[in-house]
Order: C-alpha cells, then sequence, then structure tokens
C-alpha cells in the first residue's frame, strides 16, 4: 500500500483531476445539496429555475471549497487515521498549498457568484458557514475541545437556511427551524459514530467525547440529546412548515430513533475491546456492543434524509403544511 | 556553494502527461461553465429589470 508522505512533497503518482473533485468531499456536498434545494422549495417563492440551480450550485461549491480548506489544515492527522489518510494530501497526490488555493478561490467565486445570482443576504450567510467551519470548527474547535461537533455542527446545519434566503432574501422561523433540527441531529449522529472509531481519533489527540469523557458518558449525551432532537423534529408540523407525511415520518422515524438511542445508552459500546482482532483490525471490525452504535449512526442518517424528502416532496407536490398551531 | 537539486519524484511520463491532459480539459470545462453561468445570470437579472419604453 502505498504510504503517505510529508506534505509539501508530491507523491510519485501524478494527480488526476478526480483528486482535485475529491477535496470538494462530494458526500457532504451532495448533503448540502438536498438541505439547501429543501430550504429553497420549501421558501415556496417562484423563482426562475436556472437562478434557482445557481444558487444550489455556489452553495455546494462553497460546501466544498471549506472541505478543500479543512484537508488542507488536518493533512497532519488525516495522514495518521485509516478513514482518511486516503485523501487526496496526506498521500501526495496534491500539495497542501494547492488544496488551499483551492479552497479560498472556490470560496470567494461561489459567495461572489450567489450574491450576484441571489442576493448579499444568502451570500453572507453562505460566507460565514464557510468561515465557521473553517476556522472555528477545523482550526480551534476540533482539536481543543469534546464539544467540537456540537458547536461545529452549525456549520453543516445552515445549508436549508442559506437556500431560504436565496429563494426570499430573508431567514424567517421555519427557516431557522430546519437548522435546528440539523444541528440537534448532529451530536447523536456523530457520536454513535465516534464510539467505535475512537482509537482513530485518540491516535491523533483529536478530542472527541468517547476519548475526553469516555463511552459511558457519550453514550448518556447521546441519549439526552436523542430526547430533545425527536421532540423537535415534530415542531413543523405546528409551524406550517410540514404537512402529514410530514408528521407521520417525525413521528414514526423519531419512535424508532430513540429506540436506537436507548439501546445504544444500555450497551456497552465503546467501551468493550474484542481481543479476537489484531492490529487495523480492530478499529473498523464490529465489535461486542458496537452493534448499537452502528444502528443508530446508519438510522440517523436514513431519518434525516426522510425529514428533509418528506418537506421537499410536500412543497413541491402542494401538500398544504399542517399549522396545527393555528 | 550550490543550493542542493530539489528532489523530485520519477514520474511515468505517458501517465504523466495523460493526467496533465485530464486536468487541462477539467480545468478548461470549469472555467468554460463559469463564463456560461455568469452570462446566463447576467441576461436573466437584467430581463427581469427591463421596462417597456412605450
Amino acid at each position: 500500500m502505498t504510504q503517505p508522505t510529508t506534505l509539501s512533497t508530491r507523491a510519485a503518482v501524478p494527480a488526476l483531476w478526480s483528486d482535485y473533485l475529491q477535496l470538494l468531499k462530494p458526500r457532504v456536498m451532495s448533503l448540502v445539496v438536498f438541505t439547501a434545494l429543501t430550504g429553497f422549495v420549501c421558501a415556496g417563492v417562484k423563482t426562475n429555475p436556472l437562478l434557482a440551480a445557481v444558487a444550489i450550485l455556489c452553495i455546494a461549491i462553497g460546501a466544498g471549497a471549506s472541505g478543500a480548506l479543512n484537508m488542507w489544515f488536518d493533512a497532519d492527522i488525516d495522514g495518521r487515521m485509516r478513514r482518511t489518510r486516503g485523501r487526496p494530501v496526506p498521500m501526495g497526490k496534491v500539495l497542501g498549498a494547492e488544496a488551499a488555493t483551492m479552497g479560498v478561490v472556490l470560496s470567494l467565486f461561489s459567495i461572489m457568484l450567489l450574491g450576484m445570482t441571489t442576493n448579499w443576504l444568502a451570500a453572507g450567510m453562505l460566507a460565514f458557514t464557510i468561515f465557521f467551519y473553517v476556522v472555528v470548527y477545523t482550526m480551534w474547535l476540533k482539536r481543543w475541545t469534546p464539544q467540537n461537533i456540537v458547536i461545529g455542527g452549525l456549520a453543516g446545519a445552515l445549508p436549508p437556511a442559506i437556500g431560504w434566503a436565496a429563494a426570499t432574501g430573508s431567514a424567517p422561523l421555519n427557516a431557522w427551524l430546519m437548522v435546528l433540527i440539523i444541528f440537534m441531529w448532529t451530536p447523536p449522529h456523530a457520536w454513535a459514530l465516534s464510539l467505535y472509531t475512537s482509537e482513530d481519533y485518540a491516535k491523533v489527540g483529536v478530542p472527541m467525547m468517547p476519548v475526553a469523557k469516555g463511552a459511558a458518558s457519550t453514550r448518556l449525551q447521546i441519549f439526552i440529546y436523542s430526547l430533545l432532537f425527536t421532540p423537535i423534529c415534530l415542531i413543523p408540523a405546528f409551524t406550517g412548515l410540514g404537512g402529514p407525511a410530514y408528521l407521520a415520518v417525525a413521528a414514526l422515524g423519531g419512535a424508532v430513533f430513540l429506540l436506537l438511542a436507548w439501546r445504544v445508552f444500555r450497551s456497552k459500546a465503546g467501551d468493550v475491546h474484542d481481543e479476537r482482532l489484531e492490529g487495523e483490525d480492530r478499529l473498523y471490525a464490529v465489535r461486542a456492543g458496537a452493534k448499537d452504535a452502528r444502528n443508530l449512526f446508519a438510522f440517523s442518517i436514513l431519518y434525516l434524509t426522510l425529514l428533509f424528502a418528506a418537506l421537499l416532496g410536500e412543497h413541491l407536490l402542494g401538500v398544504a403544511p399542517l399549522e396545527l398551531l393555528q | 556553494m550550490m543550493p542542493e537539486p530539489i528532489e523530485r519524484p520519477t514520474y511515468d511520463m505517458e501517465a504523466f502527461r495523460k493526467a496533465r491532459a485530464g486536468r487541462n480539459v477539467a480545468l478548461g470545462l470549469g472555467l468554460l461553465a463559469f463564463v456560461v453561468i455568469v452570462f446566463i445570470v447576467t441576461v436573466i437579472r437584467m430581463g427581469a429589470n427591463a421596462q417597456p419604453h412605450f
């Protein structure tokens, strides 16, 4: 296997265009496109479809640019973690300076183009999101506090509000409700993953919750956040954002989410080591007790996807929202 | 005193040329897409602001 090289030297394999594309974290971009599009559509304003497509593209490229800057700054630890050591910078395919340049240039272009295409509130929110993810989360919180993903999760939560602002020039309560849902979803989602990859984080000194406070404390916090998160998912049905399909998804999915979080709380995920597994296999093989954490991690992705798909589908089909409070 | 030469990796030249060509095409398409997008956005936005003169 090719070993990671130092950050200022190139590997003997020439970089392909796809290596530069990988710097933009395409999976994260696809999630951002989905949530930003949902925010845009839920705003309920008729917009030229080409302008709408350019606006969503700008938000996606802005998210990708912050991913490139993240990969530039984190290359030292990425190269030592199994999950991330195949990234282009630690592999030496792309120089750190190239990743940083690409991130800065794409940030500026995406912000400028979003402002020209829609309005400067949306552009300003995109600029804030990039700044928050790169400077506040990547450079400051990530290596400093176990609350890194709690606070840093705001960057990943903002795209629906940017989409809404791009459509209307404002960001009302319902836009921030979508932000709140993703914000509260992030801790149980990320901590469920970190319960069975904590050795990776410990190795590079990133104080993820299981590393800093232990697995038992993490399992308890996952359950507490889940208790707070699942009722919040019901609120859109009361504020004129979600309709009957959304309410059904939020209620049924929320019940499953709580059940899985309870199982994680009662499990030994994160603190049981299977002695049969040695070396690198210990990091990623399913250990006794880790299955519950994996189930919650997988279902959290499905649940968030279904919530936003329900909102998107209802607004595209013209289903009237419930407005249970009115 | 002469500075030490920078150590550069030895590439398979054919693979190097192919990779460089791929990067150039991708960059060219990206720039072209940007120009087209700016043109379209400008036309749409100017069209929205245009008022009839009669």
